[in-house]
């Protein structure tokens, strides 16, 4: 008798009704992409974009102009990983770029050879105190400094309640007058051989590789990354749920300055010089790999996986113009154009989850 | 034990010059079910909020389980067997189900402060078994719950109780925004509660739910208890007079 009153109820879990996962549509996307490339070249160019046409290689692809596209985007994708989970989170981080900046700075001055040919460093920034310092301080030196600016980019948000577009766009400007500031303007160069290494070859693709693969499992299998979908998803639910939603945003922040802060010791590594216009408008290139690869602005969805098939992407696209020998000036615009086309893409996604709501 | 699962003695709550609660004596038995009345503005919720240590009171006692408590926070309320269910649902929409069930309480496989590994597989099971418990039907639990039904939505908060061993049980409207087939489903949720023995405060606008539901009726307006009516002795018109003003229960006079 009591069992007829459940008659609406009744437990299904029926693995058909799976949803698709987005990522594979932004997978999608990528092969598109580079078939229309494909489709361009053999029209326009002459010759395939991505597989060997000539026979120069051992394997079917043209290695070369993978090497390039990876290399493009891995040190830009290391901050793409950490502005992820700023906008999973709700937030958005427009200081990345010029944290950058800062950091490249100050960490390369740590990093510097006392002799260059048998003559003093005509670099040096501290005369000529602090040379050939172990691997070690720069890194740690580098790792604070991206740290540091995340931290406050996040105490300013969680505690003092700035808007994080507001509080990241100040940091975005502080952060670019250290980078002025450390020097005065002047590049450094020289660093020593061991930090050299950081960045040479395809390191730096090795590098973004871990911390992806790191990252990933970080948001998919640990508190910290649930809790951060759940803030960006529904902030007062998460508060209702006991979550501490200002020190989990504190940490969201730092974790993407610190982001930064390796993306600067791989770029000052692989150019062998730091330069105080570095990382400038590395924040909206890192936007808009995380906004193709499917994270929303609105908060609360997106992966670490969707953001690497979206710097992929943004890779193909800007060396596809490259190889259809578009200007460099074409270039910009497009790239422009990119970051705009990625947010209105993420607008209709976000108007039609509405309306199916 | 004593058979007193919740009371509260002079529970009062003002914001700033606003009294949206004043002075309530409440008593809840163990597994009662008691229907809280009362027009908009009445106090409803205020009252539901500081019990769940949502907001902190200005004045008063709450006795929980034979204790007097003192809720930092709605965790705090939650771990101590206390289950609500928000009026403005507390749901995460890009989450899936056993996430929601488990916001801010997850099993965990293996300890490191904000970098403790989930135990999806223990989270899985136990939501299962949970909305085994309260019939709900979803087709699958691993989805977000961005695209279920109200009703589904509602079921999963509710759900939670059932997941959970909790002494009580306090629903805010949960069937406000909700359809006739839907309002059906979460009355079935609440018929099961009562079957397995749960402590129940439902606050609620529908009058022939309430009749269906519950055993007691206790009324607010205008941020004061004014009636405390057995459901056998009395009815609905009974129940509006009380609501509107034009009646009060003899021990309430004065107060309101
Ligand atoms: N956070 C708040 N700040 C100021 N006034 C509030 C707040 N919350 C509720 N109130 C007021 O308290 C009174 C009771 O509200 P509420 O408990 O939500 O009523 P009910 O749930 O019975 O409809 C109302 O007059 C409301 O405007
Ligand atoms: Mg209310």
């Amino acid at each position: 008798m009591a069992e007829a009153s459940h008659g609406t109820g009744g437990l299904t879990f029926d693995k058909t009704k799976r949803q698709w996962p987005n990522e594979m549509n932004v997978f999608g996307a990528l092969i598109l992409i580079v078939a229309i490339f494909e489709g361009l070249g053999a029209l326009i160019m002459g010759q395939s974009f991505l597989f060997d046409s000539n026979d120069r290689f051992d394997s079917i692809f043209n290695e070369a102009r993978l090497k390039i596209i990876i290399l493009q985007v891995a040190i830009i994708g290391i901050i793409a990983l950490g502005v992820t989970q700023v906008i999973i989170s709700g937030g958005i981080d427009l200081s990345s770029g010029s944290v950058v900046g800062a950091t490249a700075m100050i960490a390369m001055s740590f990093a510097q050879v006392a002799e260059v040919n048998g003559n003093p460093n005509p670099k040096a920034v501290f005369g000529p105190a602090w040379m050939d310092l172990p691997i070690l301080v720069p890194i740690m030196v580098g790792l604070l400094c991206g740290i540091f600016a995340g931290m406050i980019n996040g105490l300013f948000v969680a505690y003092a309640r700035i808007p994080p577009f507001i509080a990241t766009l100040g940091m975005m400007v502080s952060a670019r007058g250290v980078a002025k500031w450390w020097t005065s303007g002047q590049p450094i160069s020289f660093p020593t051989e061991s930090y050299a290494a950081i960045g040479k070859g395809m390191m730096p693709v090795i590098i973004f590789v871990v911390l992806a693969v790191l990252f990933h499992l970080v948001m998919k299998y640990t508190l910290y990354g649930k809790h951060t979908y759940a803030i960006g998803s529904n902030e007062d639910a998460a508060r209702m749920s006991g979550i501490n939603v200002a020190r989990h945003k504190v940490l969201v922040y730092t974790i993407a300055g610190m982001l930064a802060g390796v993306s600067a010791i791989v770029l000052t590594s692989k150019n062998l010089t730091a330069q105080s216009g570095m990382g400038i408008i590395y924040e909206l290139d890192a936007i808009a790999m995380a906004v193709i690869g499917g994270v929303s602005l609105a908060g609360g969805r997106g992966s670490i996986i969707g953001t690497v098939i979206g710097a992929l992407i943004f890779g193909v696209i800007i060396s596809g113009f490259t190889f259809l020998r578009l200007d460099a000036f074409y270039q910009e615009m497009v790239k422009g154009g990119i970051i705009v086309g990625a947010v209105v893409l993420d607008q209709w996604r976000q108007q039609r989850a509405a309306r199916r709501a | 034990m004593s058979d007193t699962i919740l009371e509260t003695r002079d529970l009062t709550k003002h914001y700033g010059g606003v009294h949206a609660l004043e002075g309530a004596d409440f008593v809840l038995k163990r597994g009662e079910h008691v229907a809280i009345m009362g027009d908009n503005g009445a106090g409803k919720s205020t009252f539901v909020r500081q019990i769940t240590g949502v907001e902190q009171r200005t004045r008063g006692d709450i006795i929980f389980d034979g204790k007097p408590v003192h809720f930092a926070g709605p965790l705090e309320a939650r771990e101590a067997g206390i289950e609500t269910v928000f009026q403005t649902l507390a749901l995460a929409d890009d989450l899936d189900v056993p996430d929601n069930l488990f916001l801010g309480r997850e099993k965990l496989r293996f300890k490191l402060g904000p970098f403790s590994i989930l135990d999806y597989k223990g989270m899985r099971e136990a939501t299962l078994a949970g909305l085994e418990k309260t019939a709900v039907k979803i087709p699958n639990i691993r989805n977000t719950i961005r695209n279920m039904s109200g009703g589904q939505r509602q079921c999963v908060a509710i759900a939670r109780t059932a997941t959970f061993a909790s002494k009580l049980t306090i629903m805010d409207e949960p069937t406000a925004a909700l359809g006739v087939q839907e309002t059906a489903q979460v009355e079935n949720i609440i018929r099961t509660l009562k079957e397995q023995g749960e402590s129940l405060i439902l606050v609620s606008h529908n009058m022939r739910q309430v009749f269906d539901l519950v055993d007691r009726i206790v009324v607010f307006r205008r941020g004061r208890i004014v009636a405390n009516l057995m459901k056998e002795d009395t009815d609905g018109q009974d129940v509006v007079a009380y609501i509107t003003g034009a009646k009060t229960g003899a021990e309430y006079e004065g107060a309101a």
